[in-house]
């Protein structure tokens, strides 16, 4: 059976614990001075969508969870829940808002996600890795200005905000890292 | 006070129970480590007659990434002769001040039992691991079984989740005399119980530094580095020779002086107010 060390602890990795497998959300690296590190990890029980905190030894191994990444497209959502379509045999299945996770923040429709599945059942969603988006509101941008590292909010075409550098405009496309929520890129068309 | 250079590169490492030496592979066939901290050789100089001293340098930790922590960083360290912790942490305090002139000038100084008592609720020198893991419990959090730490690793878990978090909040917390397991390569004073010349300095919950009134008792710093090691392969860590350099030089005789490293990062952090250090790091070690 795989495993993990804590070193390889990021969010989205799955692990069992105590018999369910769990998803990581958040994954922090604490280290008293002299002491002994620690993981401080955000963990959500994939089966009941409760979040934990838990603390591991940093070292500690944990054993991967086996749950099924299959693709899946986006085809709509119906106000509370959101739809796919598994393109090789047309079937279709749907997600909660806790299977979705952040991902419904990202997709527009036709996106293929990798939905992860426990008995069949939806337990999260990947956006892809990078959503091309349009710009529908931001504040004018400063030109020439591109090392600051200054940003500034915009709102995108799917309703999410993502913090952008200054030099980006309203109208213009972006590649959002989803993983992240962070700006990538711009996009020319 | 006069700077000084110290190699990167030494044939010992650092046998600290925590820490990890990047090991350099060379082709003289000899195995090299890289500093976790310019400690060793510093006090080289000092007991071959430096006196003050001071340098900036890149370090490097294996294993330690994250938020506040990347495996190459850079620290500020120096050491006093003559000077004891409180004169030393003034000094730090006034440093800190002129590197980050918006800090509040509110400094305020617990002792390690007080600042476990105060954020805790639990008594340092007599708690017992039972007593942490109610204590986290009771906090919310899930944490290892009983039995998987060993005090010391409790204590630590108790102070990264409980104490630290909530330490220089108004303004720089300097929290000193530390329980004598956590002495690393400070002076044991020799009280009821015993408490390590060691202290930390933290700001808006973060560490920045640490100091030691330097011990410099050959045979003691032997005994340690012994029982350091012995904690190492007990737990699989990698074995580390130990640094007989320094050991000759303590033999030699340091002058009584204190000494402390401060996390040049974490400051330029608090500088920049930035949440993360890869932000204050051109090329952190994701993108080294």
């Amino acid at each position: 059976m795989a495993s993990y060390s804590t070193s390889e602890f990021k969010a989205g990795l799955k692990i069992i614990m105590d018999g369910d497998p769990y998803n990581i959300v958040e994954n922090e690296f604490v280290k008293p001075g002299k002491g002994q590190a620690f993981n401080r990890v955000k963990i959500r029980n994939l089966r009941t969508g409760k979040v934990l905190d838990r603390n591991f030894k940093s070292g500690d191994t944990m054993e991967a969870a086996d749950v099924t990444d299959m693709e899946f497209q986006y085809l709509y959502n119906d106000g509370e829940l959101w739809h796919f379509m598994n393109p090789e045999n047309y079937e279709q299945l749907a997600a909660d808002k806790t299977a979705m996770g952040d991902a419904g923040k990202w997709l527009k429709g036709e996106e293929t996600c990798i939905i992860t599945l426990w008995n069949g059942r939806p337990l999260s969603v990947q956006a892809p890795i990078f959503a091309i988006l349009k710009i529908t509101h931001c504040e004018p941008g400063v030109r020439g200005d591109t090392v600051s590292g200054a940003t500034k909010p915009a709102t995108v075409e799917t309703g999410a905000t993502v913090q952008v550098p200054l030099f980006v405009n309203e109208g213009e496309v972006i590649k959002v890292d989803t993983r992240t929520g962070k700006y990538s890129a711009r996009v020319k068309e | 006070m006069l700077e000084v250079e110290t190699p990167a590169l030494s044939q010992a490492g650092a046998t600290d129970r925590h820490l990890a030496s990047f090991r350099v592979a060379s082709t003289a066939a000899k195995q090299l480590y890289l500093h976790t901290s310019p400690e060793f050789p510093m006090k080289r100089l000092l007991a071959a007659g430096s006196g003050d001293i001071w340098q900036l340098c890149k370090v490097f930790r294996d294993g330690e990434a994250g938020r506040r922590h990347n495996p190459e960083f850079t620290l500020i360290e120096w050491y006093r002769l003559g000077f004891d912790l409180r004169r030393l942490m003034q000094e730090v305090a006034e440093l800190i001040g002129e590197l980050l002139p918006a800090t509040p000038a509110a400094t305020e100084y617990l002792s390690f039992r007080e600042a476990f008592e105060r954020h805790a609720r639990l008594d340092s020198f007599t708690a017992r691991e039972r007593d942490c893991l109610r204590v986290l419990q009771e906090s919310g959090r899930r944490v290892p079984a009983e039995g998987d730490l060993d005090y010391d690793g409790w204590l630590d878990l108790v102070a990264a989740e409980l104490v630290y978090p909530q330490l220089g909040r108004q303004g720089l917390s300097f929290i000193y005399d530390y329980p004598a397991s956590q002495a690393a390569l400070a002076r044991i004073r020799p009280e009821n119980p015993p408490v390590a010349e060691r202290f930390e300095i933290f700001f808006n919950g973060m560490e920045l530094a640490n100091g030691f009134h330097e011990l410099a008792d050959a045979d003691e710093q032997r005994r340690r580095f012994d029982s350091d090691r012995d904690y190492r392969r007990a737990r699989g860590s990698p074995d580390v020779p130990l640094d007989e350099r320094l050991l000759s030089a303590l033999q030699h005789g340091l002058p009584d002086c204190s000494g402390v490293a401060l996390g040049f990062d974490r400051v330029v952090m608090l500088a920049a107010g930035a949440k993360s250090i890869e932000e204050v790091i051109a090329f952190s070690m994701e993108r080294a």
